[in-house]
């Protein structure tokens, strides 16, 4: 099990390296001394850290749609994936997966942001909003509605993130006019171009002055 | 993406300890291009240091300068008040780099020491000085309408591609860092540096010094400066070249002035030679002509960027007479 510790250097180790050491010494290395030679020079020339750091997860506890979830993830393990791969909330989509298509907009605390260039693990005790979230049980939110009264899609990849980004772009203040929301909704790309549709969706929200 | 091990750092100081103990460890902000990096392999650490809970958010106005910590986030620089009042460049220059979603996570170091976006640094199939050293480079000869036309040498012609640090070069800003051997200040002119025979290398900062904050002095520009950004689309796209002026105008007469460009050079390109050009001078087209040719005098294209040396200068023209018409 891992445990958070603060050593006195005041670093906090999310993992301690109990996990690590347990794998160290447990099963996997105690079957090396029964494997091919070569996997004992592997052994023998430290690569049994670099196999347990390859096997390392971290805790992590994350709020995502108001539910709370505790789970243990490995470091490299973006929010992105965490979403789709092991929560199968599979909304939230994944375009490019290199932050030039704004297909994986979430709210992360309140604020848009990139889940494929995020970190998992440097999300700890965030609280996630997706496009799963928005909805109250069948009845749809405004931001949505809008969306499919002004035919703001096409295919429909990149919605939820426009409809993320969109509810964002509102919020912050920056959807006061058009060109404002086109130069606010630029990281959001739409190939089927969409684009009109999806600023004259988000102004209908504006106007309206519902809460969102 | 290869797996990595990632402790919190509570202090700078910490932070520090932390990277120095490792050979192949980073410290991670915002971690908007340090992620994409992983992801294609261009950069592989072993071990992340997560500078996300340290102090260093605060922007505090102090008597004479502002002091902006390396973590404030380019949202939290690019919209606040009084920095959209004082430092209308900076405010400007950050709007007009990456997209919402991406200000809302880059920190202003993280800014800083993002790395080019030539695309051969980024393919790993292909030779790059910068990301191998001596495997050549790729965009001599090659495809290279993005790159440099000012300071490139025969090792790379890659561009640094930041927005808010050509408002910094331009705003005579100065960069606090910390290392293992203590705290020291470096001119942010003096920041990034020029490829030379080590493109490898983008800035003065020594592999384990974390920056702490950038301090900007007060000037008389506000009022008259304009951050210019022209691309390939109206949004969300990285210079082809940008232009960035402070004007101290007395009536029509320059009394100061503070110009640099983007897009064009491995750092932010300050144009000094045009400036001096320019102080004691009245506004006028053929003055700002004039300025221009002068900075684009020593500009060299590499075949598919020759382009950027007629667009500097219309550009350079262009963002003077906006800010001085303001």
């Amino acid at each position: 099990m891992a445990v958070k510790k603060t050593n006195k250097n005041n670093e906090v180790h999310d993992d301690s390296n109990s996990r690590r050491d347990f794998i160290k010494k447990s099963g996997l290395f105690t079957a090396l001394a029964l494997a091919p030679p070569s996997l004992v020079m592997a052994s023998e020339s430290k690569w049994d850290e670099k196999i347990a750091s390859y096997l390392e997860t971290v805790p992590l506890s994350i709020e995502i749609n108001g539910t709370k979830h505790n789970l243990n993830i490995e470091p490299r393990t973006t929010l992105l994936d965490l979403l789709r791969e092991q929560l199968q909330l599979t909304g939230t989509k994944k375009g490019c997966d290199h932050g030039q298509c704004g297909a994986c907009t979430v709210h992360v605390n309140g604020e848009r942001i990139l889940s494929c260039l995020s970190l998992a693990t440097m999300q700890q005790n965030a609280q996630v909003v997706t496009i799963e979230g928005l909805s109250k049980g069948k009845k749809l939110h405004p931001m949505q509605e809008a969306f499919i009264k002004n035919d703001g899609f096409q295919c429909g990849y990149c919605t939820p993130g426009q409809i993320m980004s969109g509810i964002a772009c509102i919020k912050e203040g920056h959807a006061n006019n058009r060109d404002e929301i086109k130069e606010y909704m630029s990281g959001n790309i739409c190939r089927c171009g969409a684009y009109h549709n999806i600023v004259d969706a988000i102004m209908e929200v504006k106007e309206g002055g519902k809460l969102i | 993406m290869k797996n990595f091990q990632i402790i919190k750092a509570l202090t700078s100081a910490s932070a520090v300890t932390n990277l120095s103990k490792e050979t192949d460890a980073k410290f991670i902000a915002g971690g908007t291009n340090l992620v994409d990096l992983m992801k294609k392999n261009v950069t592989a650490p072993d071990k992340l240091v997560d500078i996300n809970t340290l102090d260093l958010k605060k922007i505090e106005f102090l008597s004479k300068k502002v002091s902006i910590g390396a973590l404030a986030k380019n949202t939290q620089v690019a919209e606040d008040k009084v920095i959209k009042e004082k430092f209308p460049l900076l405010s400007l220059a950050l709007a007009a780099g990456a997209s919402q979603q991406i200000r809302n996570m880059a920190s202003v170091g993280g800014n800083m020491l993002q790395r080019t976006r030539c695309p051969y640094f980024y393919n790993t199939d292909m030779p790059c000085n910068k990301r191998v050293p001596k495997s050549g480079c790729g965009a001599i000869g090659g495809s290279n309408r993005m790159h440099a036309v000012f300071g490139a040498s025969e090792s790379c012609i890659a561009v640094h591609p930041s927005d808010m640090c050509v408002a910094l070069a331009a705003l005579d800003a100065t960069v606090f860092v910390e290392g293992p051997k203590g705290k020291r200040k470096i001119e942010f002119t003096d920041f990034h540096r020029l490829p030379g025979n080590t493109p490898e290398k983008d800035n003065v900062l020594d592999a384990k010094e974390l920056i702490t904050s950038v301090e900007i002095p007060e000037n008389n520009f506000a009022k008259n400066s304009h951050y210019l950004k022209i691309r390939d689309r109206s949004s969300y796209a990285f210079a082809l070249v940008s232009v960035a002026v402070g004007l101290d105008l007395k009536n029509n007469l320059i009394n100061d002035v503070r110009l640099a460009m983007g897009g064009v050079a491995h750092k932010p390109w300050r144009l000094t030679e045009a400036e001096k050009f320019l102080k004691g001078k009245t506004v006028s087209e053929t003055t700002f002509k004039q300025a221009a040719d002068l900075a684009m005098k020593e500009a060299k294209g590499y075949g598919e960027n020759n382009f950027k040396i007629t667009l500097g200068t219309n550009a350079i023209i262009e963002a003077l007479t906006i800010a001085s018409s303001k």
